[in-house]
């Protein structure tokens, strides 16, 4: 096995290892098993990082091999026997597609764990959650490594239920009710997954995501039926309207924690499956289909951005916010094109720093405050200065302002539909624009609600002290945020290569 | 003709295990008349038995009591496994069922003995060449259920659940052997070689109406066995009028009985030699029954067990009842891969075999699962004689989180996530299957069905972790007294078996493939 092999299976098998060794541990150690989960995600992290050393080309760009299948040339590949009656291999590999997302993930999950260690969520059992946020780890990444349909499914149902168990357990007061109808949704999606994974499988009779990337051997009408099935599901999990409505509860009633792996990284799956999968295995179907994707992403956007508008509450404002940041992302992929999906990527990415960072400092504030809600959250300028300069930034960069990583994504979905030209891109890269306006009048006005004025009796006692552990753990993220907003290459150049293979072996 | 017939004495050796077990346990009981030793014998005998079948098993194929070509008794490696499977499950339930011995609810010899009549019926099933050998050895399963269900003393609704049970089971029967004769009328065979091969060489006997009422007869008989809708009716108050390890018996070595009918009539069978079709080729092999009629009977057996299944279980307050509706709920996708037969594209040879091996390996997957959980609601509810109100579970988490952890393990498995990984792998089995089959509808059945199972599967996953109530619930073992040790070590081999299978479900569909 190369070097690249034993990263690989050490990504997964790391925080796997390290789940099972924290929920092992009795309850009299509750703090070191969070402190031993901590350390495994740390590890993992590391891993995640060297798996970028050894690329070809020393470092950004990857050499093309001269032969093998078009469309996915992963820096490193595994590919192991595991069920053949299920057609379900072993086959994982990592580009430039999954690379970002895989850092963004290891990164998340060790501030997530951190944070746990620091302090543990109502009821308490620490590490339990930190084994949890271990064990989805590996899902996510899983997904994200996948080079096999049956395996890239089997990866995505592994989310499901820890996922659950963080909100049902760790979750505000409308939990068991939030969990439940996120448990269904997502199943929902993943069963129909599943259908379509063995749609094609049937049909080309290999599940191997490499080989079949462009949709050679399926015929239009599979490549449609598989579509749809693909786009359904991931359009639950992105979410894309009007399949979104378990995100606003679930992302409201998670724990911070859960909820900034949810917004952070859990809605990329879907984005990142219908790029890899959707477009990239039945690119027809993807084509076919563009002009709806589009109009349901711009209509995201809109009503995203509009709900927005009339929240009073603030984790309920962010995840609202989702639906219409991913509807950049989606609008992006829809227009499969280069720009689109390179739009999509550092979308993803953006979204990931910037609301994970905003569903941190929000779980802060409502820890501190003992409400969520707008109208008591006044004048937070007044008594913490500095968590309401950070609310700002976060706001700002989520609202898109050149030179923070927010922008990118968004200018550049618009930019992809505009290219494409017509009435309906023409219309839709308008419209998501105007959305983009919104996106902006909403945050103002979160801002206008929360720092300025005056203080309300909830804030006035709020202390702002106690926060140099939490400031450390937006740290990465807030100097991350500026690095792709003042040099987007950084998460864009690893991503070059393999968005224009996938697109000229699509086309 | 030759009127002496050799037997193979082999093939016949798991069943002569088996018969030699129930009279063993009876003779133990007579002269010793120690509970203990009772249970020892039966113990060893299963294990005997099933060790048996897996030795015959590896061997050749073996075939007795033969007419010419066609044999009532067959013994493949298949065979071998589904009777050792037989043998372990019957093992596995006498294991559950000493907190019930040992309270002196049922009488331990006469419990003892019929749990190993049934168990005989079990392994002779799965060697069964013809229908009346095939209905012979259902019926040897299941008649001494009827008593085992009402066999608590003092129990009314023990003898409810009898009466019920008995009742819908003698019907069923009747209307199997009504097929039978029926086809035999048409065809004059009985063998299921000869009978591919009738079907085969003659297409026009399906044009007569009675051979589709027979083979409908024959299946809609087999499904009452598996509790399949609209034949459900008597598996839930059954279930939870009877003792729970019979209950467990019930939902999964009985259940399996009746698939592996199932499977035996509507599989396939290779032509006996010298058969001519009427064009003059020679027949491949065939369905025993037609599939253009098994299909879309079983297709719609399928959607509406499934359906209604899942639906009746999300109002369930009772943990048995719960259980058995779910388990009518599973019964439907076990032959929703037979339901691929009703479209062309699902009765070629390889969808066919594919079908078969899925409908099979999803049994396997289903009934240990459901093993596992039937034991942990046992091992939960050890000082009380039935399942109780799914509100008694509450806390149960925290008082017993290990067996609390494998009832957890186990739901989740029935509704196919991870991390009970050996039911997830039984949906992408049975979904497969029916995408080779083209029967991309029944599919998207299957997948929705999963998503209302997950409801109330998870619903009851997390009433066991919720905080108990202040009062401790009736029935529940104070904490400190620990779980009979028959129970936990069949509790934890049922549960280390599903997870290897999890990650090892090659093994189970090797084994069931090959038709």
């Amino acid at each position: 096995m190369s070097a690249g092999q034993v990263g690989l299976v050490a990504i997964l098998a790391l925080p796997a290892v390290g789940a099972a060794v924290t929920a092992a541990l009795p309850e009299r150690f509750d703090r070191a098993g969070r402190a031993v989960a901590t350390g495994f995600a740390a590890a993992t992290l590391v891993v995640s990082v060297l798996l970028f050393f050894g690329v070809g080309g020393g470092g950004f760009v990857h050499q093309v091999p001269e032969q093998g299948p078009p469309g996915i040339h992963p820096w490193h590949e595994l590919d192991l026997t595991w069920v053949p009656g299920l057609d379900l291999r072993f086959h994982l590999g990592l580009d430039g597609i999954s690379y970002p997302l895989v850092v963004l993930t290891t990164l998340l999950t060790l501030l997530c764990c951190v944070y746990t260690w620091w302090r543990a969520p109502a009821p308490g059992r620490g590490r339990t959650l930190t084994a949890l946020l271990l064990v989805i780890e590996v899902g996510i990444l899983g997904t994200f490594l996948a080079l096999d349909l049956v395996l890239f499914f089997v990866f995505f149902e592994v989310v499901l239920l820890p996922m659950y168990a963080v909100i049902a357990i760790w979750g505000g007061d409308r939990r068991v009710y939030a969990a439940r109808k996120f448990a269904l949704y997502t199943l929902f999606g993943s069963v129909l997954l599943l259908v379509g994974v063995f749609v094609v499988v049937s049909a080309a009779g290999t599940a191997d995501i490499v080989a079949l990337t462009g949709g050679k051997g399926l015929s239009r009408t599979t490549q449609l039926v598989a579509f749809t099935l693909f786009a359904l599901a991931f359009a639950v999990k992105s979410p894309l309207w009007p399949l979104h409505s378990w995100l606003p509860d679930a992302h409201s009633q998670a724990p911070t924690v859960g909820s900034v792996i949810l917004a952070g990284v859990l809605l990329k799956m879907g984005t990142y499956g219908l790029i890899r999968i959707g477009v990239g295995v039945t690119p027809e179907g993807a084509r076919w289909a563009a002009p709806v994707l589009g109009a349901l992403a711009v209509a995201a956007i809109i009503v995203g951005a509009l709900v927005c508008l009339a929240q009073t509450e603030l984790k309920r404002l962010i995840a609202y916010s989702s639906v219409g940041h991913m509807g950049f992302v989606v609008l992006g992929i829809a227009t499969v094109t280069t720009t689109g999906i390179q739009a999509a990527l550092i979308g993803n990415i953006a979204h990931g720093l910037i609301t994970g960072l905003l569903f941190f400092i929000a779980g802060a504030i409502k820890d501190r405050a003992h409400t969520g809600e707008l109208a008591e959250l006044g004048g937070l300028r007044e008594t913490a200065p500095r968590l309401a300069g950070l609310l700002g930034f976060a706001a700002i960069a989520s609202l898109g302002l050149p030179g923070l990583a927010g922008f990118w994504g968004e200018a550049f979905g618009v930019v992809a539909a505009l290219r494409l030209g017509g009435p309906l891109w023409t219309t839709l890269g308008v419209l998501a624009a105007f959305g983009g306006a919104l996106t902006a009048a909403y945050f103002l006005r979160l801002l206008r609600r929360i720092s300025h004025g005056p203080a309300t009796p909830a804030v006035a006692n709020l202390s702002p002290r106690g926060y140099a552990v939490e400031q450390a753990i937006w740290a990465p993220l807030v100097v991350l945020i500026l690095a792709v907003g003042l040099l987007p290459p950084i998460a864009l150049d690893v991503a070059d290569e393999p968005v224009k293979a996938l697109i000229e072996a699509i086309s | 003709m030759n009127l002496t017939q050799s037997v193979d004495n082999i093939a016949l050796l798991p069943a002569y295990l088996a018969a030699g077990t129930a009279v063993l346990v009876l003779l133990a009981d007579l002269v010793v008349a120690r509970r203990g030793a009772t249970t020892a014998v039966f113990a060893v005998g299963a294990l005997a038995t099933a060790v048996g079948a897996l030795v015959v098993g590896s061997g050749d194929d073996r075939q007795t009591f033969c007419a010419g070509d066609a044999c009532s008794y067959l013994f493949t490696g298949r065979t071998g496994l589904i009777g050792a499977l037989f043998a372990l499950l019957t093992l596995g339930v006498l294991a559950f069922s000493v907190p019930l011995l040992r309270a002196g609810e049922v009488p331990a010899g006469e419990y003892c003995f019929l749990l190993a009549c049934s168990m005989t019926g079990g392994v002779v099933l799965a060697g069964a060449g013809d229908l009346i050998t095939l209905i012979v050895a259902l019926e040897t399963l299941t008649l001494p259920l009827y008593v085992l269900v009402g066999l608590r003393r003092r129990s009314v609704a023990g003898a409810e659940a009898a009466v019920t049970f008995f009742v819908v089971s003698v019907v069923a029967t009747a209307v199997t052997l009504l097929g039978a004769a029926l086809l035999y009328a048409v065809t004059g065979a009985l063998h299921f070689r000869l009978l591919a091969t009738a079907f085969a060489a003659d297409p026009k006997l399906l044009d007569v109406p009675l051979t589709s009422a027979a083979v409908a007869l024959v299946v809609l008989g087999l499904a009452f066995k598996i509790a399949a809708v609209p034949f459900h009716a008597w598996a839930p108050a059954t279930y939870d009028g009877a003792p729970l390890p019979v209950a467990a018996y019930l939902s999964t070595a009985s259940k399996l009985g009746g698939v592996v009918a199932l499977l035996a009539v509507t599989g396939i069978a290779a032509p006996v030699a010298g058969a001519v079709v009427s064009d003059g080729s020679v027949p491949s092999t065939n369905a025993v029954l037609p599939a253009s009629v098994t299909g879309p009977v079983l297709a719609a057996l399928a959607v509406l067990t499934m359906t209604v299944g899942n639906l009746v279980a999300l109002r369930q307050t009772r943990m048995i009842r719960l259980l058995a509706w779910s388990s009518v709920a599973q019964a439907g996708y076990v032959i929703a891969p037979l339901g691929a037969l009703a479209i062309a594209g699902g009765r070629t040879a390889e969808a066919f075999e594919t079908a078969l091996a899925a409908a099979l390996a999803y049994t396997v997957f289903f009934v240990l699962l459901e093993l596992s959980a039937f034991g942990a609601v046992i091992a939960l509810r050890a000082g009380h004689g039935d399942g109780g109100e799914i509100g008694d579970f509450r806390g149960a988490g925290h008082r017993r989180p290990a067996v609390a952890a494998v009832l957890a393990l186990a739901l989740v498995g029935l509704a196919g996530l991870p991390p009970g990984l050996a039911g997830l792998f039984a949906k992408v089995t049975v979904v497969r299957s029916l995408l080779f089959g083209d029967s991309d509808w029944l599919a998207l059945v299957v997948a929705v069905n999963a998503v209302i199972g997950l409801a109330y599967y998870v619903r009851v996953a997390a009433t066991i972790f919720s905080p108990a109530p202040d009062t401790a619930a009736p029935g529940e073992l104070p904490t400190g007294v620990r779980v009979p040790w028959p129970v936990a070590a069949a509790l934890a081999a049922a549960t280390v078996v599903t997870v290897v299978i999890g990650f090892a479900p090659q093994l189970v569909l090797d084994a069931a493939a090959g038709w």
